[in-house]
């Protein structure tokens, strides 16, 4: 599926957010010269088609109350890590759990899950958990603990 | 690291209207109106309540979120050996780029971590190309293989001693 001309203008309209006004995908149309129906089937196709993953609310983790976040790395067996890492990434207080390419030799972790607590000890608390799960198809394993956010702004399309 | 006590700055309102709206907000035409009469607000309340927690930043955006994977695009995470007394000036070298979707410190040696996010894998190498020649810094890139969660459901009510509302 590739983006056509309203697909683009749609994204760029809303990139950075639906209007917060009674009727948005009104407000939306009227920034476009279309109607709201118009906005509303587009989105509903793409949210059909996966283009858009979810219309709502992107909480602020640090603000919520969840201050401690570890990316947690590991090098988990070949064979065994599309198996295993579905189960990972349905375990509480796992965001994002992704299968990358490693970087040997200096980096050898191929699964990577991001784990928030509200404490450091509560992460180290998940990252047994997983390591358990694990279990010796993990050869090694690490965590990257973030102490800021730089940025924050999700995608933006080039050329809006 | 933000201060805890910033953890604070929501009620057990927005506490459900956070946790409601980690889902999907209906196509309707007064959406905002339809997801208070599932938490027993009325439409102003519910614009008000998310109008102050952009504000105060407890919320980082409302709206669609896009999956540019699914256009051709492409989301690649990339790390820094950033040198301390480099790091602000890399920073900005590296936020400027538009590219750049999130950019988070690290305690690692690849002290900067962060997430490139273009219409064409193409355009992912231009960026992380800039970032090198801008940085004079190796820049190392963990693409994506495969996906198997993508999103917290956090439990904010729990985290007030209310009952977790699921959708």
């Amino acid at each position: 599926m590739s983006l056509d001309e309203f697909d683009r203008q749609l994204v760029g309209a809303t990139q950075s957010g639906l209007p917060l006004v009674p009727r948005p995908y009104e407000a939306v149309g009227a920034m476009l010269g279309v109607s709201s129906d118009a906005v509303r089937e587009r989105f509903a196709q793409m949210l059909r088609s996966g283009l858009i993953r979810r219309i709502g609310a992107v909480p602020n983790h640090y603000r919520l109350g969840f201050v401690a976040n570890g990316m947690t790395v590991w090098d988990v067996n070949d064979a065994q890590v599309d198996h295993l890492g579905a189960r990972v990434g349905a375990l509480p207080g796992v965001s994002h759990c992704y299968r990358r390419r490693r970087e040997l030799p200096h980096w050898p972790y191929n699964l990577f899950a991001m784990l928030h607590g509200r404490s450091r000890e509560e992460v180290e608390r998940q990252r047994i958990d997983v390591r358990a799960l694990l279990g010796p198809a993990c050869r090694a394993d690490d965590v990257l603990y973030s102490t800021a956010i730089l940025k924050k702004t999700g995608l933006r399309l080039s050329g809006d | 690291m933000a201060p805890a006590e910033t953890a604070t700055d929501f009620d057990a309102r927005d506490a459900l209207l956070i946790d409601r709206l980690h889902g999907d907000l209906a196509l309707t035409d007064h959406p905002f109106a339809t997801v208070g009469a599932e938490l027993g607000m009325d439409e102003d309340e519910v614009l008000e309540r998310l109008r102050r927690l952009l504000a105060q930043g407890v919320l980082t955006r409302f709206g669609p979120l896009y999956r540019i994977e699914s256009a051709g695009g492409m989301y690649v995470l990339a790390a820094l050996e950033v040198p301390a007394e480099r790091f602000d000036a890399v920073t900005r070298i590296v936020n400027a780029l538009p590219e750049v979707a999130h950019n988070y410190r690290r305690e690692h040696r690849l002290n900067m971590w962060f997430v490139v996010a273009a219409e064409s894998p193409g355009q992912v190498d231009d960026a992380l190309a800039r970032i090198a020649q801008q940085t004079g810094l190796a820049v190392h890139a963990f693409p994506k293989e495969r996906e198997y969660a993508v999103e917290l459901r956090l439990p904010l009510l729990a985290a007030q001693g209310e009952t977790h509302v699921t959708r």
